[in-house]
């Protein structure tokens, strides 16, 4: 029950946090938009649906990245990661609180990403929007421990896209596959199976990520 | 509380601290002095566990919960305000009435008229004040404070005089400063860093 308040509140606070600086949800939405404005002007129209689904993933995939590099800015801005890791909470309760505040950031974009997919491009269906879903846990997971590397230091913009997008490349392949595979389940479960393993890797590894 | 042998701390090849030896004690009021660059802060993040030694042997025999650290950074979240900075950290270190002892804290270092402020808002001085609010919100057994006059006015210093004289025989306290003369009277021990 602690380590689960622990979480509520450090989660609570990011999303407070950006409620008041506004710094990343907006740039977060304004990419995915006019990335997928750009994608409709610049896919041949005899492209088929195919190609469309891999613009999406390429969107989804770089607006998580601009989330993800500001994700840990105000605790690194002010120092406040040193007070986060001397109190005695587990400290892997401090990714945890930060994945679900990115996955809410995550979410929200993709709340308007999505209708604008439709709109643009071509339907998604039910398991192409599960693959979206699943994806987004192990982008938020794995991503989350890796911002937190790259955050430490001074190239984090650079750092982050390097550590980050050769991990990313499962996730694209399984969000592709099941929005244009005729047997998505197979997909679907490799994301899930993604989702454990990255998630419990992350966990464990936190605390030697700020930790020296 | 704390005994330190031997104790070396590198950066590259840069070497900040060599040869340390202290013992701090409960009771213990522990005044660290030495120039600009001499190691004071990198001494008392060793301390606080906030980085490992290269070389030597440090134990801290005091759990992570009672440790109050003050460093340069204040520690505190600029988007929030100083009620929600300090309800995380009473939440995270399982604070007993812990509103009842965030309001006498803001109190006593005069920040309760601008307690729903963002911090970003406030001088330096005040965010000082805050962080010392959030240092001894916990009540902690071993206090590592790193200039904690720095930024204060007058009537902060001498708030904090009366904190650290009212903390000094029950707790044990390590202090770096620039003014050793003002802690003096409380010292019980001094390390001087070349």
């Amino acid at each position: 029950m602690t380590y689960l308040s622990d979480v509520v509140a450090l989660t609570r606070k990011d999303l407070r946090v950006e409620l008041r600086a506004r710094d990343t949800l907006p740039a977060m939405l304004l990419f995915v938009l006019s990335s997928l404005v750009v994608f409709h002007f610049a896919l041949p129209e005899e492209a088929g649906d195919e190609a469309a689904y891999g613009l999406l993933w390429v969107a989804i995939v770089f607006t998580a990245l601009l989330g993800l590099t500001r994700a840990w800015v105000p605790e690194h801005e002010h120092g406040v990661l040193d007070g986060l890791v001397l109190a005695p909470c587990d400290r892997s309760a401090i990714w945890l609180g930060k994945t679900f505040a990115t996955l809410a950031f995550l979410l929200a974009a993709q709340a308007v990403a999505l209708p604008a997919f439709v709109l643009l491009f071509a339907p998604l269906d039910a398991a192409a929007v599960a693959g979206v879903l699943l994806a987004d846990l192990g982008i938020c997971a794995v991503g989350s421990l890796l911002a937190a590397m790259a955050a430490a230091g001074r190239a984090r913009e650079l750092l982050l896209p390097l550590l980050f997008l050769p991990l990313a490349i499962p996730l694209v392949v399984g969000g592709v596959g099941s929005a244009i595979s005729s047997e998505p389940e197979q997909y679907l479960l490799f994301l899930a199976l993604y989702d454990a393993v990255f998630a419990v890797l992350s966990w464990a590894s936190f605390e030697y990520v700020v930790t020296e | 509380m704390i005994r330190a042998r031997g104790l070396e701390k590198r950066y590259g090849r840069r070497r900040v601290l060599t040869g340390i030896d202290l013992d701090v004690e409960n009771g213990s009021f522990l005044v660290v002095t030495g120039p600009n660059g001499s190691g004071k802060t990198t001494l008392l993040r060793l301390l606080a566990g906030l980085a490992a030694p290269t070389r030597g042997r440090l134990e801290v025999d005091v759990d992570r919960g009672r440790l109050g650290f003050l460093g340069h950074e204040p520690l505190v979240y600029r988007e929030l305000t100083a009620l929600e900075n300090l309800d995380l950290y009473g939440r995270l270190y399982r604070v007993r009435e812990r509103r009842e002892r965030i309001g006498m804290l803001l109190e006593r270092f005069g920040l309760w008229d601008e307690r729903n402020e963002r911090v970003g808002t406030y001088s330096r001085g005040m965010t000082q004040r805050l962080a010392l609010c959030r240092t001894l919100l916990h009540d902690p057994e071993l206090l590592v404070l790193d200039e904690p006059y720095s930024s204060l006015d007058e009537m902060g210093a001498a708030q904090l005089d009366r904190e650290l004289g009212g903390l000094s025989h029950t707790r044990a306290l390590v202090v770096s400063t620039h003014d050793p003369a003002r802690l003096e009277p409380l010292a019980t021990g001094r390390l001087a860093l070349a």
